[in-house]
């Protein structure tokens, strides 16, 4: 057990989190922090480990060492469902749908967890059945409302355009009522103005919501654009950390996206170097 | 917005059920059909029963079991138990039988009660950590292995003593009721109970079973199923070296033909009802989740292992009532009808009818027992085995053209997800920026 | 101090309990041993090992195609069955010598797997696994009550009339027959032929490939429709000679026979690790061993021989999903 460090004004407190495949160190000693409110990035190169990270803080995979704070209690070896019942939401790189299920499905499966009946009132009908049951169809359909998708409550989800799927996802998560949002990569296919579209919806969202928000994300002007502070991950390592203004000019992300002689052209190294 | 009131969906199907209910009943008793036939609507009916089990486990809920016919078998001997013994007392009792299931099922549900109250799980985790930390791994295992095997020892004696009490006050309490009830009514008491019984025995199973087995993936879990069902099907036929009365391979005979039409419509009514209800409320809605994506179902709060877990039982249960009715309609039962073979006939009818249609399975249980008798009837002796060679030809022609059966999810009338209202106030709050 | 006396107290008693484990497994072995005799102990070993090794043909077929396509072929002990009759008609209807008729059987059992491949399988890759499962469990029975149709093979059993004489020595007291002796050479030949083939050629390598990335290998040039086939191919080959073998030791052949041996056959590649060769090899020898052990030391042991079988299969998938030499697979999200 790690001893009790004085409660922080943070929602999420990563530390030294280290995983092993094996023989491959996906995540090393990461540390980071998230605090209450905050709007926070994670960029790295493909394959540095940003989605194992959320798979690690969200209880999918089971860390080899280190620790993970949730408002100032361990996640670690708690079931994923549990983990989301405390407040940590997240979305998936690939869109992972109810597929074949209405968009108000798949909502309304994520509001499960304030259904306000019981099994036997869903088998009989009785009590407070119908009351509870049209108040979690009304909160899916206001929440589908918030983000444009209620004239779609009955389409089949695969049926969905890509961008009001991840709008879809995006509204499946704050279903759950989370008080922490992990996005990874909810820019992903998006054109400029899909983006810009994204990036208000991100923000709206965190005020509307009051949530913390965590973001992995390739396209740099969505984290540039939003995210009040960056890690940048390379090889399952912090290699950086800072503002925007920052991270844009700090040798060793160039180095990680750009590769060396990339960086020395930029006039970021001495030559000789 | 539409604002008018749908049709009540319920009245449709009500009328078309009870249309059926009549016709069989009218045609039967006025001798318009034959008993053969008869008996085949039953039989009709009793497969939809179990299907309808095996399609909440695998249509609904994604887990491929091969092993539905064991519940069915359990369902079938345990309810043939209870009633035998109300009717010629083998075991020395009117219920000795029935008071011993039913304190058995209480003494494993005490003990389930006890393991959640106690925490069994969260200690286990629990001491792991503590002793991950001062030793190695395989004397962690070996000393965390027993601890919870002395734990688990202590929680099942405290089981089954309890079970010995809970036996003799039942026995006393059901000799009570039936002074109190009188023959008759009585012995339809008696069979529900037989019934309700074997129902729960094979969902005690299940539950405990699936606890460890859901985790498996999909065909992993289909062979492990096959395993189970195979093993009872192995104990059906040594059974006579437990309960004499069950004579094993030889067949138990003396089960009373109580079996109705009635029963069978009452029975069926009832397993659509409360299937239909489950499947359209929060709980199935995470039923089907699980099918359609455990993990995005895990990451939005549901707990996959328990909705596995009761989706399992309850499937369980319906094939264990089931078997019950089909005791009671052959008066006698034989381990070769609950073969690894004939054990795909559920399999077959949901395939057909469509994974995830109640109405399909209804429909293919139907036309499947008609198919199978019908054949018999129509083809002459010596093709009679050609039956057992178009079954598995239908059944790769659907899979290789229609893998969705013949409905698909579609349903009809009541069986169908009621539509939902839409909101009746506009939105008032600001929207998100519009997407060009 | 206080933590570390604790822990050589704990540390003392985890060493007690391995101790009495490992007690109690001597005791139990030195009890069976004892039971009926140590020659007894040594012929059901003998004859178990006999069992493995034609288990061990039928589960390196289950294990291959696993490995290469995800798919249980349900239908595999079926093959196996195809192969028992296949020689009965070449020794009974045509004279054909032993060697010949193990050829012809191997030969028309790989026919027949490639066939049903083709028509069954191939048509289904991209389907859900589930739907695969369900076809072969159907392409299964329909061998079984096709054959079993009175203008084929017949539902009945036959007895098999074994193309040579059967010679029997005894050492020290265990009766061991040249069957058993061909057994494990043909067997020993084919496994070591195989893992050869996959280890050390071309071909094996482009199979292995195959196994680890479809879609890589086709674009390396490789004709993965051809390799599948070929996996398929070399699966029914085993399982031909198996059937053959199985009936020269046990002479009574039906149409049904693949059945249960091709259960036991396939839980034995999974305790092995399925997907692995050497694994599939060491599960089938325990589960022959097991098999054999549970009729000659378990009271009424040859009535719960399926029920024992099973009873590892549920063990194994408890305990250690992967097998032996197998494992665990990490999904990626």
């Amino acid at each position: 057990m790690t001893d009790s460090m004085s409660a922080t004004d943070n929602i999420l407190d990563i530390r030294d989190l280290t995983i092993l495949f094996g023989g491959l160190r996906a995540v090393g000693d990461f540390t980071m922090s998230v605090p209450y409110g905050g709007l926070y990035g994670l960029i790295g190169p493909n394959g540095a480990g940003k989605t194992t990270v959320f798979n690690l803080i969200t209880g999918v995979y089971k860390p080899t060492d280190g620790d993970i704070l949730y408002q100032g209690e361990s996640l670690v070896g708690l079931p994923t469902h549990r983990i989301t019942q405390l407040g940590v939401a997240r979305t998936f790189q690939n869109i992972r749908l109810f597929q074949n299920l209405s968009v108000l499905d798949n909502v309304r499966i994520a509001l499960n967890m304030r259904a306000g009946y019981g099994l036997l009132e869903g088998i009989t009908r009785l009590g407070r059945f119908s009351r509870e049951e049209r108040l979690l169809t009304e909160r899916a359909q206001e929440l589908l409302s918030v983000l444009r998708l209620e004239d779609r409550q009955l389409e089949t989800a695969k049926n969905l355009p890509y961008g009001e799927q991840r709008r879809l996802e995006i509204a499946r998560a704050l279903a759950t009522e989370p008080q922490l949002l992990l996005l990874d990569e909810p820019a992903a296919g998006m054109n400029p103005t899909e983006s810009e579209a994204l990036m208000e919806l991100i923000r709206f969202v965190r005020d509307r919501f009051n949530l913390s928000i965590l973001l992995i994300e390739h396209q740099m002007r969505v984290v540039m654009g939003i995210c009040e502070w960056i890690t940048v991950m390379d090889f399952g390592e912090v290699i950086a950390r800072g503002t925007a203004r920052e991270i844009q000019s700090n040798e060793r992300v160039i180095e990680a996206y750009l590769g060396k002689r990339a960086g020395r052209e930029m006039g970021v190294y001495a030559p000789s170097s | 917005m539409d604002r008018r009131r749908q049709f009540p969906t319920w009245i449709p199907t009500a009328l078309v059920g009870a249309a059926i209910f009549v016709a069989v009943q009218y045609t039967a008793s006025a001798g318009l059909i034959s008993t053969y036939w008869y008996r085949v609507v039953q039989i009709a009916g009793i497969m939809a029963v179990s299907s309808l089990g095996l399609n909440l486990i695998y249509g609904f809920n994604g887990q491929f079991s091969l092993g539905h016919i064991g519940f069915y078998a359990i369902g079938a001997y345990g309810s043939a138990l209870i009633s035998k013994d109300y009717a010629s007392q083998w075991s020395g009792g009117q219920f000795l039988a029935l008071s011993w299931v039913m304190a058995a099922q209480l003494g494993v549900l005490l003990l389930l009660f006890i393991t959640r109250v106690a925490r069994f799980a969260e200690w286990q985790r629990r001491v792991r950590e503590a002793l991950d930390e001062m030793l190695r791994p395989s004397e962690a295992t070996v000393l965390v292995f027993v601890l919870m095997a002395i734990a688990i020892a202590v929680a099942v004696g405290v089981s089954v003593v309890a079970t010995f009490y809970f036996q003799q006050a039942l026995e006393a309490l059901l000799g009570l009721i039936w002074s109190a009830l009188g023959e008759n009514l009585g012995q339809n008491v008696l069979f529900a109970l037989a019934l309700l019984n074997g129902g729960t025995m094979a969902a005690l199973v299940a539950y405990l079973v699936g606890l460890p087995l859901l985790r498996l993936t999909s065909d992993y879990f289909g062979i492990a199923t096959l395993g189970l069902a195979i093993m009872i099907y192995t104990a059906l036929q040594n059974s006579d070296m437990v309960i004499a009365t069950m004579k094993g391979a030889r067949g138990m005979v003396g089960i009373p033909n109580w079996t109705t039409w009635g029963w069978v419509f009452g029975v069926l009514a009832v397993v659509l009802f409360v299937m239909r209800n489950l499947v359209h409320s929060s709980a199935g809605r995470a039923i089907v989740s699980v099918r359609e994506d455990e993990i995005a179902a895990q990451a939005v709060g549901i707990d996959i292992a328990q909705q596995k877990a009761m989706a399992f039982a309850f499937g369980a249960f319906f094939a264990g009532v089931a078997g019950g009715l089909y005791a009671h309609l052959m008066s006698f039962l034989h381990p070769s009808t609950f073969n690894v073979v004939k054990g795909f006939d559920p399999l077959i009818i949901i395939v057909f009818g469509g994974l995830g249609s109640m109405t399909g399975t209804l429909v293919a249980s139907a036309g499947f027992a008609v198919l199978i008798e019908g054949l018999r009837v129509v083809l002459p002796q010596g093709f009679e085995d050609w039956r057992f060679v178009l079954y598995p030809l239908m059944l790769l022609v659907v899979m290789l053209l229609r893998q969705q059966g013949l409905l698909g999810t579609k349903e009809w009338g009541w069986f169908a997800a009621p539509r939902p209202r839409p909101r009746e106030d506009a939105p008032s709050e600001p929207q998100v920026v519009e997407e060009s | 101090m206080k933590r570390s006396a604790l822990q050589v107290v704990l540390r003392a008693v985890a060493w007690a309990l391995f101790a009495a484990i490992a007690a109690g497994v001597v005791g139990l072995l030195v009890y069976l041993v004892g039971l009926n005799g140590p020659v007894y102990f040594a012929q059901s070993l003998v004859d178990g090992l006999r069992l493995g090794f034609v288990y061990a043909l039928i589960a390196l077929g289950y294990t291959l195609v696993y490995g290469i396509v995800g798919l249980i072929n349900f239908a595999h002990g079926d093959v196996f069955m195809v192969g028992a009759f296949t020689s009965y008609f070449a020794v009974t209807q045509y004279g054909w010598g032993f060697v010949p008729a193990i050829l012809l059987a191997m030969l028309v059992c790989t026919l027949l797997n490639v066939v049903i491949e083709r028509i069954a399988y191939k048509p289904l890759r991209n389907a859900p696994r589930i739907a695969a499962l369900i076809t072969a469990i159907g392409v299964s029975f329909f061998l079984e009550y096709f054959t079993a149709l009175k203008f084929v093979f017949g539902p009945d059993f036959i007895t098999y009339e074994r193309p040579f004489e059967v010679v029997v020595w005894n050492v020290a007291g265990v009766t061991v027959t040249n069957i058993t002796v061909i057994i494990v050479a043909l067997t020993l030949l084919l496994v070591f032929g195989l893992q050869y083939m996959v280890r050390r050629t071309k071909l094996g390598k482009a199979m292995r490939a195959v196994q680890q990335d479809k879609d890589a290998a086709r674009l390396m040039g490789i004709n993965v429709d051809g390799i599948i086939s070929l996996t398929f191919a070399v699966g029914a080959a085993l399982a031909g000679a198996g059937g053959v073998l199985y009936a020269i030791a046990f002479p009574q052949i039906w149409t049904f026979m693949g059945l249960m041996p091709g259960l036991k056959a396939f839980v034995a590649a999974v305790l092995g690790g399925i997907g692995s060769v050497p694994g599939a090899f060491v599960g089938s020898i325990l589960m022959g061993v097991i098999d054999v052990g549970v009729v000659s030391f378990v009271p009424a042991g040859s009535r719960l021989r399926e029920l024992f079988a099973f009873l590892v299969l549920i063990l194994v998938f408890l305990a250690k999903p992967s097998g032996l030499f197998g494992q665990t697979q990490v999904e990626k999200v």
